[in-house]
């Protein structure tokens, strides 16, 4: 019984790293340009499907892909923000671009349907299925692996906002963007290259989902959004750090609920997120706006 | 000298500045009339509508194409929904996406208490009220969550909400789990099956839409409305924002509910997947901003657009996908170009001016065919 | 008929920074009060805290003898407070008369709610604009609009923020017109202004605040005059007076 749940605490907190630095990308958007990009799920399914395609046409190992992947996914989330959301103005602006990325969650959903149909296929490399033996319990090499990544990914995304100039100006978008842009901060680029930022972390969010869990098909994007959604909201929108901590709570909290009952696991996750709510609107971390127009 | 809010004397406004005598203009005003809509006068209207549902009414009687009179079925079962959703969303500006949690708990009442209390028939139609009713009641749990928090949020927690219905759903004994629960099946005539079905779904969506508009000219709609264009200053004003919101809500989710129980009981089961589908409610979204959110007409003229448009391509694409990418396509293009809907853009576009324009553009082009035939071409030469 | 407002002793800080340090004034019953002071010297704050938008740290606001410190704004206003913003808010979406009607009504019938309100759209000059939506009118006309729909709940105390921000020459004489004839009939009123002219032609009493505090008070003769007034606008910062 204890190792189950040192497992299960293990597995949690590995897993909730890289929940964590799927859902800083989904808040740092949310930071930065004031939406909430639905998208994000499928964009995760999207890296996943990349890597597949790399691993198994290509043959290229899934770690040395994610150099291919994560610029693609950039590159894929500045022109989807340039096309569909900046345009977006007035004072519907919040709920039409969240509806503007549901849109285009579709659309990736429907493609990738008939590109690789509804089979399930998961990523696989020598490492997907090898473990370490920690204690009395087996540690997957990909979660140490992926946990590996979601460390490096979320330091470089510190050192990106707050050791450069850069960083500093999406710091000031995220504070006040009239007063950003008073100061000549081109806010279209800043808000492009985050969009951009918060799409290729799903690069490495999607190698790694795609290995852990065991076979994804294009529906999977709704399990990962509502979870990333959950993640955020708990931690209250636009916290980075508050992130971090809710993924890998809601994470191990499942995993630990996961031992007695597997059936009901998942819906700890969003029951902690109502019940916090209920308590406190804006979130554990959240900007104490109550109301906001 | 009258009394004030707080009960105390005050002094009348002033008639130094004000008119000696109700202009025309401003008793008609005060007795409430509304101005004209864009598009014609209000008999016009009126009129419009009473034709509009004799059409609707003799439709399956002219049309007796069970695939038809399903499509029809469905259509009108959407135009409920989308009336009814945009009585909360529309009018108070606070988006749903988790409107299918009402859908589907109608949903589930239904054929559980169909089945548990052994009902068939045209008896299971008295459970539609109910199925509303549970609705409505979990909405105000539901309500006093997802109200108290700014607006993105509220999206997002009706999308987490909608997840956890579906997760319920699949795990619930009570649900039948992942294969869900069978409707029982009424013993009519396959020929004259769907009318039932169409003529309640006709009678829902007509009271659905009569009571967006009772609402909309009343003072509990005013306050929606002006809670959607500045909560905190209506709040400052006077209007209580809980209990309006909370109102729309439970007004909206009964309806929802009921076609919700509606629907399955047409098509014979209840399965999660189909029951709480992340699609419904973008469906419904985008059947509402395409015919303009927050307006009377635009859910109707949205759904009865959209929702045949889709059953049918549906029908025809055996590749769901397809509909998909056109689906989310659609909905960029409306959401890019058409934001306030196709009926309120096509209202401002077609303004006295251009409408006279236009007709004489083309009662000039017409003269000029008359005065100049075209010449046919010479024999001999094939065509 | 009439009220006294009083603001004894409140303070509010945001962070760092003190808004409001112990300020206390009254806006005695049927006289015009003007509040003024350089930019960022705590009047919207302090307009904040009286009618319920803001939280004070400590210190009491007091409605005649009642004290309703803390009160929600819903509360304030049901009581008989009403103001407006200096940025004005109204309803943009709905017509000018449906903004009239969204104040609540109290005991009066439908007919007479409307019969009101194209009253006062009539007493504040917009009255042709009645059906007309709200974010179609100008900033002076919704200037007017504000001031008519606070109006409608028959408020014993009337707080304006800038009235005559941004609004040109002449209609700055219609309101300060329309603001005389209702002090007439005894309403309490307390304004935020800039322009002095307007508010030394107009105010009974005026307050002056600087950096969160009241430096001096008294009629506008006096305080027209008094250093610490001249201080306290030429010490800190320049200002658009």
């Amino acid at each position: 019984m204890a190792s189950e749940i040192a497992q299960a605490i293990a597995a949690g907190i590995l897993g909730g790293g890289v929940y964590a630095l799927m859902a800083a990308g989904l808040t740092l958007v949310f930071g930065v340009l004031d939406i909430i990009n639905v998208a994000q799920g499928i964009f995760v399914v999207l890296g996943a499907y990349l890597s597949y395609v790399l691993s198994v046409h290509l043959h290229l190992d899934l770690l040395l892909g994610l150099f291919i992947t994560v610029p693609a996914m950039f590159v894929i989330g500045v022109v989807i923000y340039w096309l569909f959301i900046r345009p977006l103005r007035g004072a519907e602006r919040t709920s039409m671009t969240l509806l503007a990325c549901f849109a285009v969650a579709l659309i990736i959903e429907g493609v990738l349907y008939r590109e690789f149909g509804s089979n399930y296929v998961s990523l696989n490399a020598w490492y997907t299925t090898a473990s370490v033996h920690v204690f009395d319990f087996y540690l997957a090499d990909i979660y140490l692996i992926g946990f590996g990544l979601a460390v490096v990914a979320i330091g470089a995304l510190y050192l990106i906002l707050y050791r450069t100039t850069f960083g500093r100006a999406v710091r000031a978008t995220m504070q006040n963007q009239v007063a950003a842009r008073l100061i000549g901060i081109d806010v279209n680029r800043v808000s492009a290259l985050t969009f951009g930022i918060g799409t290729a972390v799903t690069a490495i969010g999607g190698m790694v989902y795609g290995a852990i869990s065991g076979g994804f098909t294009p529906n999977s994007g709704y399990d990962l959004i509502s979870r990333l959604l959950a993640i955020v909201i708990l931690a209250g929108m636009g916290s980075i750090g508050g992130a971090l901590v809710a993924a890998v709570f809601m994470t191990t909290a499942e995993a630990l609920v996961d031992i007695w009952q597997p059936d009901w696991a998942v819906v700890v996750f969003y029951l902690a997120m109502v019940i916090i709510l209920t308590f406190r609107p804006a979130g554990l971390f959240g900007r104490q706006a109550v109301r906001a127009q | 000298m009258t009394s004030d809010q707080a009960g105390r004397q005050v002094a009348p406004v002033p008639a130094a500045t004000a008119p000696a005598t109700t202009t025309p203009a401003t008793a008609a005003v005060i007795a409430g009339t509304r101005h004209a809509p864009r598009l014609g006068t209000r008999t016009l209207s009126a009129l419009g509508v009473v034709v509009l549902i004799a059409v609707i009414a003799v439709f399956p009687l002219v049309f007796t194409n069970p695939t038809v009179t399903n499509f029809g079925v469905i259509t009108l079962i959407f135009v409920a929904v989308a009336s009814a959703w945009n009585i909360f969303s529309g009018f108070s500006g606070y988006l749903s996406l988790g409107h299918a949690v009402f859908y589907g708990t109608g949903a589930y009442f239904l054929v559980v208490a169909a089945k548990d209390w052994n009902l068939n028939g045209s008896d299971v139609f008295w459970l539609l009220p109910l199925a509303g009713a549970v609705a409505a009641l979990i909405a105000v749990p539901l309500g006093l969550v997802a109200l108290r928090v700014r607006r993105h949020t509220f999206v997002v927690i009706t999308i987490a909400l909608f997840f956890i219905a579906q997760l319920s759903a699949s795990n619930l004994t009570v649900t039948g789990g992942s294969s869900g629960v069978l409707a029982p099946i009424p013993n009519w005539a396959a020929a004259t099956f769907n009318n039932p079905f169409y003529y309640l779904a006709m009678l829902l969506a007509v009271a659905a839409v009569a009571l967006s508009v009772i609402i909309r000219r009343s003072r509990f709609g005013l306050q929606l409305r002006a809670i959607r264009d500045d909560e905190d200053r209506a709040a400052g004003l006077g209007v209580r924002a809980m209990p309006v919101k909370l109102s729309a809500l439970v007004l909206s989710a009964f309806i929802t509910g009921m076609a919700g129980g509606l629907w399955v009981y047409f098509i014979g089961q209840a399965v999660p997947q189909f029951v709480f589908d992340p699609l419904f409610d973008l469906a419904v979204v985008l059947m509402v901003f395409f015919g303009g959110l927050g307006t009377i007409a635009g859910p109707v003229l949205g759904a009865l657009i959209l929702e045949p448009t889709q059953l049918y391509l549906n029908l025809v694409e055996s590749n769901s996908y397809e509909s998909e990418i056109l689906f989310g396509a659609l909905f960029l293009v409306v959401i890019l170009f058409l934001p306030r809907g196709v009926l309120p853009t096509a209202g401002e576009w077609l303004t006295p001016g251009r409408v006279s324009r236009l007709r004489s553009d083309w009662l000039a082009r017409r003269a000029r065919r008359t005065a100049n035939p075209p010449v046919p071409p010479p024999e001999g030469n094939p065509s | 008929m009439t009220a006294t407002l009083r603001a004894d002793g409140v303070s509010k800080s945001f962070g760092g920074l003190q808004a409001l340090a112990d300020c206390s004034l009254t806006a005695e019953a049927g006289r015009i009060t003007g509040l003024i002071g350089p930019n960022g010297s705590g009047k919207t704050t302090l307009f904040n805290a009286i009618t319920g938008y803001e939280r004070i740290d400590s210190g009491q606001v007091y409605l005649d003898e009642q004290r309703i410190t803390g009160a929600s704004p819903q509360r304030v206003f049901s009581l008989g407070v009403g103001r407006t913003f200096q940025l004005t808010r109204i309803f943009p979406r709905l017509t000018v008369l449906e903004n009239m009607l969204v104040p609540a009504n109290r005991g009066r019938s439908t007919r007479e709610h409307r019969e009101r309100a194209m009253d006062l759209l009539a007493f504040t000059g917009i009255a042709s604009h009645a059906r007309a939506l709200a974010g179609t009118l100008s900033y002076g006309q919704r200037k007017l609009l504000e001031l008519a729909y606070v109006l409608v709940a028959d408020p014993a105390v009337v707080l304006l923020d800038e009235p005559a921000g941004g609004v040109n020459p002449s209609l700055i004489h219609h309101i300060t017109d329309r603001i005389r004839e209702l002090n007439a009939a005894g309403r309490t009123f307390l304004i935020v202004e800039h322009n002095m002219e307007f508010v030394m032609g107009l105010c009974h009493q005026v307050t002056v605040l600087d950096s969160g505090s009241v430096v001096a008070s008294g009629p506008p003769e006096v305080i027209r005059t008094d250093p610490r007034v001249l201080d306290a606008y030429l010490g800190t910062e320049a200002d658009d007076a």
